[in-house]
């Protein structure tokens, strides 16, 4: 800053006195309202390192006089949340399943909850909408591998299949191939013979006679006499459109080669009995419920 | 370095500072017909802003008796007769438009209009300043005041005058909220501090922009913030009538005394007697007689000022009147002054104005009050069930317009043989289903659409959902894509 007290001719302002090529600056301080607020905010700043956690110590930080924590604020939401949510809920956890069907509130209220729950835990796998993908069952047809009733539904959620849970769905397809129970070209017959059971077209060389001796002898005790599958063992209707793997003769040969044995995760202790509940009712509501 | 000089020496025409500080206006009271029709008009806009709320009108049990009302938390907006929901906010649209036109209108028939009696601006910074004239006396006495030291007498006449505008601010902020709750309720809710704090949120920002537009900022809203002075400009014609000094008739200016004198050796005086009454009564501070300006907001009062003048000295009035350019030109040539207000430019505002009148009055009484949105699931787009045939899903939200309840079938047309299955509604009609709407509601449901497998079909087939009400015979339909896997 100069001492010169020097006017501006054009604005009628002093200047500070420097110069540059002919040009002066002018002496334009900080508006004082500006000071003012620029203050105001270091002393609202001060007030925040008294109150509020701030300077990090050796093993620790300030906590302030607020003993405010984000860790517990999260806490405190999530359990109001849950008071908010648990007095919607209770209504679903004492309705029976069919009485959410029926009851149109109710319905909406559980496939809004099995819908974000469901995007959460289910999609990974099942996909978003529940269309699922190879070896993942989609969720929207007619076609249950352990039944698609509510309470089916509703178990195979709780439990799971393979999961190791004590209550979860077991039985699996053998590794006829593996376990050198049947041979290579033998495998093919049977491949061939299950694709004739859906009407698909099979190979030109193929025994159909020999194929369902070997249908017989090696399949029939899960999948049925006729092949419609059971839903205790899981073991799948082979005579629909509907498969999880593929029909195709290269995909149906290496099933019974190495078997199949997905893991659907038990979700009980995981999701809380009523959300599981929605869940069902979500699920069953996709449209492929019986 | 220069040897220092005062400021003031400097400040010369070409080069002074570029801010010009504003000079506070101090308008005359004054009396005469735009004053009378500007007190009448203030009357008229207050008391629809601060009354309407109140007005009642019946739209049957459950639904809200306020004749004007935001609903937002319930999304409606009632005005009399007419309901509207958010889906239907072109009306508003078009309301926009018709007020613009009108804005226009008026615009070319009698300049300014909007600006001079109408708008809220000038509405509240009139009655502003007529508050203040009476607590703290009229033009010379403010000004008198206002140079002198300040007294006890006067600083309590200013805390009563600011008491005064806070409290008008106040009821200003008040009687918005009105319009968006039922307004007894909340007055009364608001009386006894019940009230929701948004409300009193409101109020307050309300109480602090009137105060501050109507007690400070007056005439600088329109000289600096309003974009219509600019706009106007643009829009005006030669025939539009304006607040006019008649120059013609005015010029050369003198007393009445010289105009004797000069008129005695038969040559020409002015009428304006130059009493600057036109500039004291001003609410902007202009002067008149400078021409059209942009900070003239063409209210007339000058015109009764001067009319008041030139009555005492018994000269024609109309020396500042509604006037316009051609006129003045014809007067100087000696010619018949001529007044259009049918020509090219308002015939096409007003017919303009009757053609989107017409269409928005078509669209209200043709609008549907049954009405279904349809929405495809997206994941899976379809699926395939265990007999080959194909499902389609589809979300479908149904708009019940009306104050009752009522029943409706879905029927769809779409692929062939195809069954519709509504989840979570058991109709004891399978075939056609049939639901309950809820009045004055929109009702969401998720319907199946299954097709028998068929090696012909198309992968995507249109197919629509119409909802017929059982009752009323009113019918409604959307249409979507069915398609295979």
């Amino acid at each position: 800053m100069s001492d010169h007290n020097e006017i501006d001719h054009v604005s009628g302002r002093s200047t500070t006195g420097h110069e540059w090529d002919g040009i002066k600056e002018l002496n334009t301080p900080l508006p004082r309202w500006w000071v003012l607020t620029f203050y105001a905010t270091i002393v609202w700043a001060i007030g925040y390192w008294v109150v509020y956690p701030a300077w990090p110590l050796v093993s620790g930080y300030t906590t302030g006089l607020f003993q405010y924590s984000t860790r517990a604020s999260v806490s405190t939401d999530l359990a109001d949340l849950e008071k908010l949510r648990g007095e919607k809920m209770a209504v679903l956890g004492n309705a029976s399943l069919a009485d959410i069907e029926k009851d149109p509130a109710l319905l909406a209220l559980a496939r809004a909850r099995g819908k974000t729950v469901f995007a959460d835990n289910c999609a990974p796998c099942h996909g978003s909408g529940g269309a699922g993908a190879k070896g993942f069952p989609n969720l929207n047809d007619d076609d249950w591998l352990w039944g698609g009733s509510l309470d089916q539904i509703m178990q195979t959620i709780q439990f799971g299949a393979r999961s190791g849970h004590a209550k979860t769905h077991e039985g699996q397809m053998l590794a006829f191939g593996r376990d050198g129970v049947l041979k290579k070209d033998e495998i093919v017959t049977v491949a061939n013979y299950v694709r004739s059971l859906s009407g698909l077209s099979t190979a030109p060389k193929f025994d159909a006679a020999a194929g369902k001796k070997l249908f017989t002898e090696n399949c029939t005790s899960c999948h049925g006499d006729n092949g419609k599958g059971n839903p205790e063992l899981g073991a799948p209707n082979l005579t629909d459109q509907i498969w999880l793997y593929g029909s195709d003769e290269e995909t149906l040969v290496e099933t019974i080669t190495n078997g199949r044995a997905g893991v659907m995760p038990a979700w009980v202790g995981r999701l809380d009995p009523v959300t599981v509940k929605a869940l069902a009712v979500y699920v069953h509501s996709l449209g492929g419920g019986k | 370095m220069n040897k220092p000089v005062s400021p003031d020496e400097l400040i010369t025409d070409e080069d002074g500072p570029l801010y010009a500080p504003r000079k506070k206006v101090y308008p005359q009271s004054v009396s005469g017909r735009f004053r009378s029709i500007k007190w009448r008009l203030m009357a008229v806009c207050l008391g629809v802003y601060y009354l309407l709320p109140f007005v009642r009108w019946n739209r049957g049990l459950g639904a809200p008796d306020q004749a004007v009302l935001i609903d937002f938390p319930n999304r409606r907006f009632y005005f009399f007769f007419i309901e509207l929901w958010p889906q239907e906010i072109y009306y508003f649209t078009g309301l926009l438009v018709l007020a613009a036109l009108a804005l226009f209108l008026m615009n070319a028939l009698g300049g300014r209009i909007w600006c001079g009696y109408l708008c809220p601006q000038t509405v509240w910074t009139d009655l502003f300043y007529a508050v203040e004239r009476l607590v703290e006396g009229d033009r010379r006495a403010q000004i008198k005041a206002d140079a002198g030291p300040m007294t006890a007498k006067r600083a309590g006449r200013r805390v009563l005058k600011h008491a005064i505008w806070l409290m008008i601010a106040w009821w200003t902020g008040g009687a918005w909220v009105l319009y968006f709750a039922d307004a007894p309720t909340l007055v009364r809710d608001l009386a006894t501090f019940q009230a929701p704090a948004i409300a009193y949120v409101w109020i307050a920002i309300l109480t602090a922009s009137t105060y501050l537009l109507a007690g400070y900022m007056r005439e600088q809203v329109c000289v600096y913030m309003c974009p219509w002075p600019r706009i106007q400009a643009a829009l005006t014609d030669e025939w539009a009538l304006n607040v006019t000094y008649k120059y013609d008739r005015g010029e050369p200016r003198c007393s009445v005394k010289k105009a004797f004198d000069i008129r005695a050796l038969g040559e020409k005086a002015g009428d304006c007697i130059d009493c600057n009454q036109c500039v004291a009564v001003c609410p902007t501070g202009i002067d008149i007689r400078d021409g059209a300006q942009l900070g003239c907001i063409q209210c007339g009062l000058c015109i009764d000022a001067c009319d008041a003048v030139m009555t005492k000295v018994s000269r024609r009035t109309g020396l500042i009147g509604y006037d316009n350019d051609i006129n003045v030109q014809r007067r100087i040539a000696g010619k018949e002054e001529v007044f259009k207000s049918v020509r090219a430019r308002t015939v096409v505002y007003a017919g303009l104005i009757t053609v989107v009148c017409a269409v928005m009055l078509y669209a209200l009484m043709s609008r549907t009050l049954l009405d279904v949105n349809v929405l495809h699931d997206r994941n899976p787009i379809a699926v395939r069930l265990s007999d080959g045939a194909t499902r389609n899903g589809y979300t479908l939200r149904f708009l019940n317009k009306r104050g009752f309840d009522r029943v409706i079938a879905i029927d769809i047309d779409g692929p062939a043989e195809a069954k519709l299955h509504v989840i979570g509604a058991d109709s004891v009609t399978p075939d056609r289903p049939m639901i309950v709407l809820g009045r004055d509601a929109t009702t969401e449901l998720r319907v199946l659409v299954t097709a028998p497998f068929d090696e012909k079909a198309e992968k995507s087939v249109p197919v629509t959902f119409r909802i017929t009400d059982i009752g009323l015979g009113e019918v409604a339909s959307a249409t979507d894509h069915f398609v295979l896997p």
